[in-house]
């Protein structure tokens, strides 16, 4: 079914709800490098009016990628709430944006909404949003997790501390980690992207976090972010296994290409859960979410999966695969795939803020690693401003990396004293678990041992043992 | 939270154990002006390896003192389809395609099969083919002389898959790509070698045995040499390179 929009004596068509989608997109490269971006910025425009007074009934009735083909589309359909929905079911995406600005969507409504709404919808009222409009929609959206902290609740900004090494050498890992702890930083997921991918090396990594959580008693959870199966091989072998992580993306063929898809997804959740090992949270309650998804704008084109569908649009169906597997830990790696996808800092920025949003009004505990690497045109003022941006939108969680410097993946994220500002200039604190443990007796022990590192990590090589 | 003073006794013993930026001191909450500083050099010096263009003249003739006394011809010099480095920043698809001119200068060696196709590439560094390529091309080829090399392209704006259309146009059962890789901000001039069985447009990472990290600081020339003997014969034994889609964080570096 064609769309279309007229300006001036121009009559600008679109030929289907994903040309439409595509082209009422704000300017991104990877868009561009598709061949699905508008071809002027008039065009642009066009496609914004026309989707505006598009009903978001539509979207129930016209897929972007089809249902007999993709198992991601089956599971958004299959799985989308009419009750849930029917709250905004008589709106155009348009009056659905007015509506989430209104004092009508509170935090209440909007989270009661989440399963009604596909993740195209979420997408397509983005794209007739500004800045301030995503950051103050998202602000009233809080998604709260639990394993050994609790993440997400109002007032708190939690970090995920990254202590990657080159080699994966252990001590140099240990020293990373108990860097960013004694900066506050680590309670979302102490999480390592480890150099190779092998089975006995992330058990060995696990066994060393382990070693460390349970020296100074930190409420935290572990994460080795290898490939899922290689997790699971794990898990399997006895490795103390906290959060299961995968990326993930918005089409069945992007997934396959990431050796992944929802059956194997759903094991790993459930083999996850099955070992109980979250804690007793401030709430009384034990934690019990334990996967953790990395997603980013581009992954599905960068796979030659993407369907003629936009990035942003592809992204938000990750969220849809990721919801179904209620997650601890959602985050956006935005500006990492780099400037053929996201350009420049202006693009991140607009590119961190939709995601953080999308995810949220979908009900993922989003957080983001605000990033870029050397060949896109950003530097770390961009990063500032987006992490100030991303504060303000209520955002999780962000990166703890030693001085945004990640040796091993080559690319620049937020540091430990990043977190620390944005803490200080919001009014910002830990997960409360982790607050109470940054107070105690734990972390002065850790203080203490920390002067004379060496004697600190030769214990946890002998505890490795 | 530890107070500054502390941090500064343990950051030096914390950073003897990894490259990372351990330690760093505390105004505040904020970074002290030296290491602000260190990160800002370390940042400048990768977007200059990024944006420096490849001086292609110089490199080719560093190339063929090395080559002529190994006798693998005159050296090729081609450009991809990208003109400039902020198209090739935002096409990929050019960087990896040859453009007009340089696929007819290849037509004129068309001259029957080859075993190997050695390309050099600026990819995102020029800095690292400057410095590293001629070196390490001294101690490669000696170790090639058993294989029927043909003559040494220098491609400007090329990424990694531009070996594909060279090693098919050379008729060649393998390519050996050199290139700059993305800079990291400890490393602005690390040099990359793909090879590649069968090049042929079309073809994908999966399908390349990837060297990396080839740098001083990193692997040395040698080892490096050494590396890359080792993947050829194995790739001639097996007929084959690459192995099943590795899942790299799931995102490819495109290269």
């Amino acid at each position: 079914m064609p769309f279309s929009h007229t300006i001036g004596n121009i009559r600008y068509t679109f030929a289907n709800l994903a040309d439409l989608l595509a082209k009422a997109t704000p300017l991104r490269s990877g868009d561009v490098l598709a061949g699905v971006a508008a071809e002027s910025a008039e065009q642009r425009v066009a496609a914004q009016f026309a989707l505006a007074d598009l009903p978001l009934q539509h979207f129930l009735n016209e897929q972007v990628v089809p249902y007999e083909q993709d198992e991601v589309t089956r599971l958004i359909v299959d799985q989308h709430n009419i009750e849930a929905f029917d709250p905004v079911g008589g709106f155009t995406v348009g009056e659905f944006r007015d509506w989430l600005l209104s004092d009508e969507a509170t935090a209440e409504r909007l989270a009661a909404l989440a399963p009604g709404l596909t993740p195209e919808m979420a997408a397509a009222v983005s794209k007739l949003m500004r800045l301030q409009d995503l950051i103050v929609v998202a602000a009233k959206i809080r998604v709260v997790t639990k394993f050994r902290t609790t993440v997400g609740l109002s007032g708190r900004l939690s970090t995920r501390l990254q202590p990657n090494h080159p080699t994966d050498d252990p001590a140099g890992i240990a020293a990373s980690i108990i860097d960013g702890l004694l900066l506050g930083s680590g309670d979302a997921v102490i999480g390592i992207n480890p150099a190779g991918d092998s089975v006995a090396a992330t058990a060995n990594l696990l066994r060393l976090i382990e070693a460390v959580r349970t020296r100074f008693q930190i409420p935290a959870q572990s994460c080795v972010l290898a490939h899922i199966t290689t997790q699971l091989g794990a898990l399997e072998a006895g490795a103390p296994v906290d959060l299961l992580f995968q990326s993930i993306a918005g089409t069945e063929a992007a997934n396959r290409s990431f050796g992944v898809n929802l059956s194997l997804l759903a094991e790993a959740n459930e083999a996850g859960r099955s070992l109980s090992r979250g804690a007793v949270c401030a709430d009384g309650t034990v934690g019990r979410d334990v996967m953790y998804f990395e997603t980013g704008q581009g992954s599905a084109l960068s796979a030659n999966a993407h369907h003629g569908v936009d990035q942003q649009t592809l992204e938000a169906r990750a969220y849809g695969v990721a919801r179904a597997f209620d997650p601890m830990l959602v985050n956006t790696v935005v500006g990492f795939i780099g400037p053929e996808y996201l350009y420049d800092g202006k693009q991140i920025t607009r590119a961190g803020l939709e995601d953080h949003f999308c995810g949220k009004l979908l009900g993922l505990p989003m957080g983001c690693d605000v990033c870029y690497t050397n060949h896109a045109e950003a530097d770390q003022d961009d990063m500032d401003a987006l992490l100030t941006l991303l504060g303000a939108a209520g955002v999780n969680y962000i990166m703890g990396v030693p001085g945004a410097d990640d040796v091993m993946l080559n690319y620049q994220s937020t540091s430990f004293h990043d977190a620390l500002y944005l803490r200080r200039i919001l009014g910002l604190r830990p997960a409360p678990e982790f607050e109470a443990w940054l107070g105690g007796e734990g972390f002065e022990r850790l203080r203490l041992e920390a002067k004379s590192p060496e004697r600190l990590l030769l214990a946890a090589a002998r505890l490795l043992k | 939270m530890s107070d500054p003073l502390d941090m500064l006794d343990i950051a030096k013993r914390l950073r003897a154990l990894t490259p990372a930026r351990l330690g760093l001191g505390r105004s505040g909450v904020s970074q002290v002006t030296r290491d602000v500083l260190h990160f800002q050099l370390s940042h400048a010096q990768a977007r200059d390896a990024v944006h420096a263009r490849l001086d292609a003249a110089a490199l080719a003739q560093a190339i063929r003192a090395q080559v002529s006394q190994f006798d693998s011809g005159p050296v090729l010099r081609l450009h991809s389809a990208a003109p400039d480095r902020t198209t090739y920043l935002q096409r990929p698809d050019l960087g990896r395609r040859l453009d007009e001119k340089s696929r007819s200068a290849l037509a004129p060696n068309e001259g029957g099969e080859v075993d190997v196709a050695m390309v050099v590439a600026d990819g995102l560094s020029a800095l690292a083919v400057e410095r590293h390529v001629p070196p390490l091309l001294g101690l490669l080829l000696p170790r090639l002389a058993e294989r029927n090399v043909a003559p040494v392209c220098v491609v400007e704006q090329g990424r990694v898959a531009i070996g594909d259309e060279i090693g098919e146009a050379l008729q060649a059962r393998l390519s050996i790509v050199l290139i700059g890789e993305r800079p990291g901000l400890s490393s602005p001039d690390s040099l990359g070698a793909y090879i590649t069985w069968a090049p042929r447009v079309g073809r994908t990472d999966a399908e390349r045995v990837c060297i990396s990290n080839i740098r001083s600081q990193g692997l040395d020339y040698e080892e490096a040499a050494a590396q890359v003997e080792r993947a050829v014969t194995e790739a001639f034994q097996r007929r084959l390179t690459g192995v099943a889609p590795e899942a790299h964080r799931g995102l490819s570096e495109n290269l």
